[in-house]
């Protein structure tokens, strides 16, 4: 029994971490139906910037929480800045061309970015500030959960509801599900649709950034490659759980991160990308567009 | 392509020489040209530029000493970043290049991968640093030599060391799914059988750069294994002895010399402390070693990294077969390595008929205070 809960904190930390990666995938699919490639990039510089934010302020004996805070904030508002310029440059030119360019365009951006940072920081793998101590009422289950995975967990829980009650209640979110459902008409009723989309992908990009510091936290070393295979799993996720629904994305990742726990846990290590890939295969025979996604006959 | 041409230069030269009745060398080309491939970026970047740096500083020795039999050498440096498919396309641009031997590649898988394309072309390739068994003992490489000993010598070492000294009854064995790390844990595991004094109670491979390593560690917790055997390279090894701590799980972690790396400790920190590695011998006493390592102070104002012995002393190995044989034929220098005794800094060796160096081994380091200290 014990093992059993063990697997399934692993495997809902795991979760955890795809869907804060997961939730700017299916966002920006879900406005403009565009895969963005580039939003792996996107989380591993918001894990270098946190990584340099977070060494400066430690020179100069900042106190942990306001380390965090600070270099939570500024990895945001810096990927932001990221993905409002990516959406510009690369996106938007694209906008009226057909499906397959933008993807492209975006796949280029994420080597783009890759091979920036590559050079412009290192090669080598950076140790990650410990960000998150190990807290002393956790040592107790330290051994089911670690603090840094309990961390990611309440997060991603945090941010799943407030991105859901932004959506559902705000006005913002309002124009969002408009410019999502019919582009033209939410034009046509006075919505600023280029302003939707960008503050999409600000939101989007935002979020990958505190993963970037979480998951950067948890693992505790950076290069610039993380948010190539990060990405294809959240992006795997964010497909299961049905692309363009916000809920949808974390419970595709929830189960993604479960199935690969339990097929480690139970079966063997070797077979956990199988039985998730088989898992991906066998949803989408029975159900094309997701656990949660729409139907929508038009498609890629 | 280059035979061809060589081999037309050399008639046109031959025809030339006769006729005017002058004494010169067989040779077309006026200097030895040796191809420098491994990953010189990318992450695996530390494991590959030691052994450009030794064999710049070595080419630059013999250079300034009047060349091999009067030859300049010249170094044509390719990146392979690792990668068995940009290792194909390294080792084609080499060729065309019209190299006359190679030192690298530096991870097996590519170096299995760009063998083939060489060994068509009749090029010597001598690896600092491919530990894979099967690049020699498979036969089916013969252009291939390496300065370093294979992975069944460092899975015995590791093996031994782990029953022998530390005495543990239970092991878990567990591997990257690469040919470099699959390849150990494979020996590693057949060892442990053998010996009859310890059980394997887990044998499995993890997918480098996953994002979250606690199922499997929970699982080594649970099979009751006293020590974690790893097959593989740094990064992952950081990434699972940072999650056993974090766990709370007190295992012992033995790994290989792509461990062996100070970018190990760097990024796993205290995490790091009483793990160890194995790795080539210590050779600090031979005096080649110490030059070669004051020659990349003196040059470089650093401390060389992984493999730059073997390096060195591979570009040593090469230039002497090169010059006793008078040639760069491939039969030519394979005589020649197996026959003559060379000075290195990594001993005093020659080559066995399957390409592996006689003279070369492997010992056990534990990091201690930030540094690995030889057992």
């Amino acid at each position: 029994m014990d093992y059993f809960v063990e697997l399934l904190f692993s495997g809902l930390t795991r979760g955890a971490i795809y869907a804060l990666i997961a939730l700017g995938y299916t966002m920006v699919y879900g406005i403009i139906g565009l895969i963005n490639f580039a939003h792996g990039e996107i989380y591993m510089i918001g894990a270098f910037t946190s990584y340099i934010i977070a060494t400066v302020l430690s020179i100069y004996g900042f106190p942990l929480l306001a380390i965090v805070i600070l270099a939570g904030l500024a990895a945001a508002v810096w990927s932001s800045a990221y993905g409002y310029t990516i959406e510009k440059v690369a996106y938007k030119p694209l906008r009226q061309a057909p499906r397959l360019s933008p993807l492209i365009s975006a796949i280029g951006m994420s080597i783009f970015l890759q091979n920036y940072v590559l050079l412009a920081q290192t090669s080598d793998f950076l140790p990650f500030p410990t960000l998150i101590p190990d807290f002393a009422f956790m040592e107790p289950i330290a051994h089911i959960v670690s603090s840094t995975g309990i961390t990611i967990l309440i997060v991603t829980t945090v941010v799943m509801l407030l991105l859901t009650l932004l959506i559902k209640y705000t006005q913002i979110g309002k124009a969002m599900r408009a410019t999502s459902q019919d582009k033209t008409m939410a034009m046509l009723v006075g919505i600023n649709v280029n302003r939707v989309i960008s503050v999409t992908f600000i939101i989007g990009s935002g979020l990958a950034a505190i993963g970037g510091l979480l998951i950067a936290a948890h693992i505790g070393q950076i290069n610039f490659y993380i948010g190539f295979i990060a990405g294809i799993k959240a992006f795997t996720a964010a497909v299961l759980g049905g692309i363009g629904s916000v809920p949808g994305a974390v419970l595709g990742s929830l189960i993604l991160g479960l199935t690969e726990a339990f097929a480690t846990g139970y079966i063997s290590s070797d077979y956990e990308d199988v039985f998730a890939f088989s898992l991906l295969v066998f949803i989408l025979i029975f159900k094309p567009s997701g656990i949660l996604g729409k139907d929508e006959t038009k498609k890629v | 392509m280059k035979r061809t041409i060589g081999g037309k230069m050399i008639s046109v030269a031959a025809a030339a020489t006769f006729a005017l009745s002058l004494t010169t060398s067989g040779f077309a080309a006026d200097t030895v040209k040796i191809g420098v491939a491994g990953p010189h970026s990318g992450d695996l970047a530390s494991y590959g530029l030691p052994s450009v740096n030794a064999a710049k500083l070595v080419a630059e020795k013999i250079n300034a000493d009047g060349g091999i039999n009067g030859k300049q050498i010249e170094l044509l440096i390719e990146d392979d970043v690792c990668k068995p498919e940009v290792a194909t396309n390294t080792a084609t641009k080499l060729v065309s290049a019209g190299v006359d031997t190679v030192l690298g590649h530096i991870c097996s898988g590519a170096t299995k991968a760009a063998l083939p394309i060489y060994n068509n072309a009749g090029i010597l390739v001598m690896s600092p640093s491919a530990t894979n068994p099967d690049l020699t003992k498979s036969g089916e490489y013969p252009n291939f030599f390496r300065t370093i000993a294979p992975d069944d010598a460092q899975a015995k070492v590791d093996v031994d060391f782990a029953l022998d000294t530390l005495g543990y009854t239970k092991i878990a064995v567990i591997h990257d799914k690469g040919d470099y790390g699959k390849g150990f844990a494979e020996f590693a595991k057949k060892y442990l059988e053998e010996s009859g004094k310890a059980e394997v109670v887990l044998f499995e491979g993890v997918t480098p750069g996953a994002v979250d390593y606690s199922a499997i560690v929970q699982k080594i917790k649970r099979s009751g294994a006293e020590a974690v055997m790893f097959g593989g390279y740094h990064p992952e090894a950081s990434k699972i002895i940072s999650m056993m701590k974090k766990k709370r799980l007190k295992a012992d972690f033995i790994s290989d010399d792509g461990v062996k790396d100070q970018t190990f400790i760097k990024v796993a920190g205290e995490d790091a402390e009483g793990a160890y590695a194995s790795g080539p011998k210590d050779t600090a006493g031979n005096p080649l070693a110490k030059m070669a390592v004051q020659e990349h102070k003196d040059t470089f104002a650093s401390d060389p990294g992984a493999f730059y012995q073997n390096a060195y002393s591979a570009m040593l190995a090469m230039v002497n077969a090169i010059k006793v044989a008078d040639s760069t034929e491939l039969a030519a220098l394979k005589t020649a390595l197996q026959n003559e005794k060379v000075d290195t800094p990594v001993g005093n060796i020659y080559f066995n008929e399957k390409g592996d160096a006689v003279g070369v081994g492997f010992s056990v380091y534990q990091v201690q205070d930030g540094v690995f200290v030889e057992m």
